[in-house]
């Protein structure tokens, strides 16, 4: 398949390899589900990492895993008067005092937070 | 909770869809940045480039918004006193490195083929066809693309992204996660401002401004040297910046808009 042209089938590459680390150190067989948070200034798409996971997923140990994307809102807190505002991605102004010196403080998170592994019913011994 | 992405699946029905020889075996909670692995050889970059002095540029922009052209006349402006290198980063062709060339400068072209932004791997394999011992100013010219290189550090010091006049002056609206990683935002092509009647650059400043940080923006315009100043100026106190301590890391800038 032709790599299609955005950044997050190299997202979901990394994820996947992470997972493979995680499904390697706990002597895992697959991956049932997968949680990342993937925050509205993240710059990646959610349903564009969910079709990527699709095809990037296919033939590794995650293939056939649900990818559970989790958002959120963008949050940020004004570096004058030191208060917390919920605010739209390109608006990141204090919604208390008007100030435009803010810190992001959340919406900005692209995770992979949790992992849920799958282990075959029978011992290895028995399938060798 | 959804009916399509999975997250419906619990302990309890799993086994309705992960087949009968296999059981859900334990969660392990990681929360572990998803582009880890490309911001640790960003990291190794970032001191390559400390350890030899060079100020390292990642230019970003949409296509056609002149970034070569940019960098070609910044070179006219200061080869006699700094050596500049650039990398080139281009779906296809090294024509772009090609007319880098042609100004006396080195330049190493990355051709990604279908990948739509340079990362850090890439660019390290390319550090490597480099003199970085003899180098002050490294520019790395990103693909053409105001979405995808965003997310993707590259161990560059500064992040300058090029606002061309022939573009919206929304263009930081609609593009916040790039412009907000601007450390310097360039309205390039600005001696076309005189015959555009609607773009405003008062306009682009107040829709950066409303991404929350103090990014400052000047003027640029490739093809008339004198207007270049303000660029050539910002440039220069970076070079000074990183010469007596070269680990200082992304202090803020704290300059005003003069768009």
């Amino acid at each position: 398949m032709r790599e299609a042209l955005v950044h997050e089938l190299t997202v979901c590459q990394a994820l996947l390899a992470q997972v493979a680390e995680i499904v390697a150190t706990h002597g895992a067989s697959s991956v049932a589900k997968i949680t990342v948070e993937v925050g509205p200034l993240s710059g990646i798409e959610p349903g564009l990492l969910a079709s990527a996971f699709k095809a990037a997923s296919t033939g590794s140990c995650a293939a056939g895993a649900a990818l559970c994307i989790e958002s959120s809102v963008v949050m940020i807190r004004c570096l004058v008067c030191d208060a917390d505002s919920q605010v739209q991605p390109n608006h990141l102004v204090c919604a208390t005092c008007g100030g435009y010196r803010t810190r992001v403080v959340k919406g900005d998170e692209l995770r992979l937070r949790q992992v849920q592994l799958e282990v075959t019913k029978r011992p290895i011994s028995e399938t060798a | 909770m959804c009916k399509t992405c999975g997250c419906a699946i619990s302990p309890a029905n799993a086994h309705l869809t992960v087949g009968p020889d296999r059981a859900t075996g334990p969660i392990v909670e990681v929360l572990q940045d998803l582009l880890a692995a490309n911001d640790r050889v960003a990291m190794h970059n970032r001191e390559h480039f400390d350890e030899h002095g060079v100020l390292a540029i990642n230019l970003m922009s949409s296509p056609g918004a002149g970034k070569t052209a940019l960098l070609e006349a910044t070179i006219v402006a200061l080869r006699d006193r700094y050596r500049i290198a650039v990398i080139e980063g281009d779906l296809e062709t090294d024509n772009d490195a090609a007319r880098i060339r042609a100004q006396g400068v080195a330049a190493v072209q990355i051709t990604t083929g279908t990948a739509c932004h340079l990362d850090a791997h890439l660019v390290h394999r390319a550090l490597h066809e480099l003199p970085l011992a003899g180098l002050d100013l490294l520019f790395i010219e990103n693909v053409g693309n105001l979405v995808c290189p965003a997310s993707f550090d590259l161990g560059q010091h500064r992040n300058v992204v090029l606002l061309c006049v022939t573009e919206g002056d929304d263009k930081p609206a609609k593009y916040p996660v790039m412009f907000r990683a601007a450390d310097l935002v360039a309205l390039s092509k600005s001696d076309l401002l005189d015959v555009l009647d609607d773009f405003d650059p008062l306009r682009a400043a107040e829709a950066l401004r409303a991404l929350g940080r103090p990014t400052p923006m000047v003027r640029t315009a490739a093809r008339r040297a004198p207007l270049l100043g303000p660029w050539l100026a910002w440039l220069e106190r970076e070079l000074a910046a990183r010469r007596p301590a070269a680990h200082t890391e992304f202090s803020g800038i704290s300059a005003t808009v003069t768009a």
